[in-house]
């Protein structure tokens, strides 16, 4: 029972992951951007979120009503303000662009926040849990689990059957000819990082939730969205879902053999697919 | 007189430190058809790509009903009306086949084209719609690109090399919808390696030659010779 519970937990885990993931996989996806900065993006909305909690006595997933739009806006401007001007045959700038971003937002945390771990109290629902068939489950990690299900849903949604989603599609097969459509890329590409920072807010948000964090709590969230969108195959939401509960896993059961394992579990997982499957479990067909 | 819906001034033409075209002047009336012919490499494709914005001109050496855009982005041009079936189709490989259609309809021109219509002019469309574009045969992923580009309802089409790669009967076929996408009063340039071809649908022909424009003419009063002339540059 120990092991399914183990199993159990870390399938829920790597709904979080994937939510960490998602907005990395989707900014790949549309414009060929690896956003080294990610994972401190993520560490900013939980700093929004704190913010927001602590000035309005909101509820940290109510604060996701603001924190929502407001890392959409950022992302709009950062990406028609810095990085489209990266954008380009070399793939060199965007990282050392992001790169560089990193670093500024970790050293922003610092002077605005301090360097003491905070987290965000959302009361009874974190420690709140149901029974089922001997697990004792945990509603936030059920909750963050449903919400990653729902967001890949609706992202999937969004890339395959809408007007916006065709869009992105089409910038990312052939940005010349896309922008004979009356596209303008660089718009395009500002609305793709608004959703994927609109993702990462709620990410952020989960993850303050769940644990305390502090400002270079985001390398790790980059490493784990990363891990998740190779296993699962670049450009696949749902492979990316597969991805994140495999890391997940392969850490609770890590950590059930040795605590001191856990963390190491998960790049093994990572390590093991990337040699059996290099292209990831399920890569995109086409392009 | 009536102001042309395109005229090139001068036009230059570079890639980085090659230059592609040297000076080239040429007018299109409302509603007319011209060809552009030349050899490989003469600039054919150079031409469209600037006057679609895809390449970077002095805002006054591409005129659009008198208005400069040499200076615009491709999609400010599109905005404007200006559609190009780009050389060798360029479908959108993640998109079915109506989703490219859909696509080349995003600016709501308004005008007779939509889906319904491009449907009834390659009725093969219809029943593929739902296909990937990759999975079409080359003359039917041309049809798309027709499709796509009419979609936006432009006032002024640009061909390049329609049929190119593509079976005898297929370019037939093409070429026998043209009267019906063209005559609405669409104003159309069309490159064409096919020379009798190109004479037989447009009204007046123009000739590249090493990025230069080396012959000008009446489509239906060109001399073969000439045509070689300036074709090949031998007599
Ligand atoms: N991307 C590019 N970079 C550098 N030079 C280029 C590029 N594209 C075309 N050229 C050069 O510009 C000249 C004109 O090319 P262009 O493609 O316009 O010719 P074309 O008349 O369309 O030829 P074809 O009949 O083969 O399609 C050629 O000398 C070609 O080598
Ligand atoms: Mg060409």
């Amino acid at each position: 029972m120990d092991w399914v519970n183990a199993i159990v937990q870390g399938t829920l885990l790597g709904g979080l992951y994937a939510l960490f993931a998602a907005g990395l996989s989707l900014i790949f996806g549309v414009m060929r951007l690896v956003n080294i900065a990610h994972g401190d993006l993520i560490v900013l909305a939980a700093y929004l979120g704190l913010t927001v909690v602590v000035t309005t006595g909101l509820h940290p997933l109510l604060a996701l009503i603001i924190v929502i739009p407001v890392m959409a806006a950022i992302g709009y401007a950062l990406q028609r303000g810095i990085l489209n001007q990266t954008l380009g045959d070399d793939i060199l700038p965007p990282l050392l662009v992001t790169f560089g971003l990193s670093v500024i937002l970790q050293n922003v945390f610092l002077e605005g926040y301090t360097a003491d771990p905070q987290k965000m109290d959302a009361g009874a629902i974190e420690t709140a849990s149901i029974s089922l068939g001997g697990l004792s489950l945990g509603i936030l990690p059920l909750l963050t689990f449903a919400i990653a299900v729902g967001v890949i849903a609706g992202l999937q949604f969004i890339f395959y059957r809408t007007p916006l989603g065709r869009s992105f599609r089409a910038v990312s097969d052939n940005q010349d000819i896309a922008q004979l459509m009356g596209l303008n890329k660089r718009h395009i590409f500002g609305l793709a990082m608004a959703l994927a920072l609109a993702v990462t807010a709620i990410a952020g948000i989960l993850l303050g939730i769940r644990t305390s964090f502090d400002p270079t709590a985001g390398g790790a969230r980059l490493i784990y969205g990363f891990e998740a969108v190779i296993i699962g195959g670049l450009g696949n939401l749902w492979g990316t879902l597969v991805g994140g509960v495999i890391l997940g896993v392969a850490q609770t059961i890590g950590a059930k053999i040795d605590p001191g394992w856990q963390l190491l579990a998960g790049h093994i997982a990572f390590l093991f697919v990337l040699a059996v499957r290099p292209n990831g479990l399920f890569p995109r067909v086409s392009g | 007189m009536p102001e042309p819906i395109l005229s090139l001034n001068a036009l230059d033409a570079h890639y980085g430190d090659f230059q592609a075209l040297y000076g080239v002047d040429m007018a299109l009336d409302d509603g007319e058809v011209i060809a552009i012919i030349g050899a490989n490499g003469a600039g054919k494709t150079t031409l469209l790509r600037s006057v679609s914005g895809l390449m970077s001109n002095a805002a006054d050496q591409i005129r659009y009903r008198g208005q400069p855009i040499g200076m615009l982005r491709a999609d400010e041009v599109a905005a404007l009306g200006i559609a190009l079936v780009p050389e060798g189709r360029q479908l959108f490989p993640s998109l079915s086949v109506e989703e490219n259609l859909l696509i080349g309809g995003r600016l709501k021109r308004p005008g007779p084209w939509n889906l319904r219509s491009v449907f009834e002019l390659f009725p093969v469309l219809e029943e593929r719609r739902a296909y990937p574009s990759t999975a079409l045969s080359g003359g039917q992923q041309q049809m798309v690109a027709i499709g796509r580009a009419l979609m936006s309802n432009p006032d002024l089409i640009l061909f390049d090399e329609i049929s190119l790669g593509l079976a005898p009967v297929i370019i037939k076929s093409i070429y026998d919808a043209l009267p019906g996408i063209v005559g609405e009063g669409m104003s159309a340039v069309i490159v064409e390696q096919d020379i009798s071809k190109a004479l037989s649908v447009s009204d007046r022909v123009y000739c590249l030659m090493e990025g230069r424009v080396t012959l000008e003419g009446a489509s239906n009063s060109v001399s073969r010779d000439a045509i070689s002339h300036a074709y090949f540059g031998i007599d």
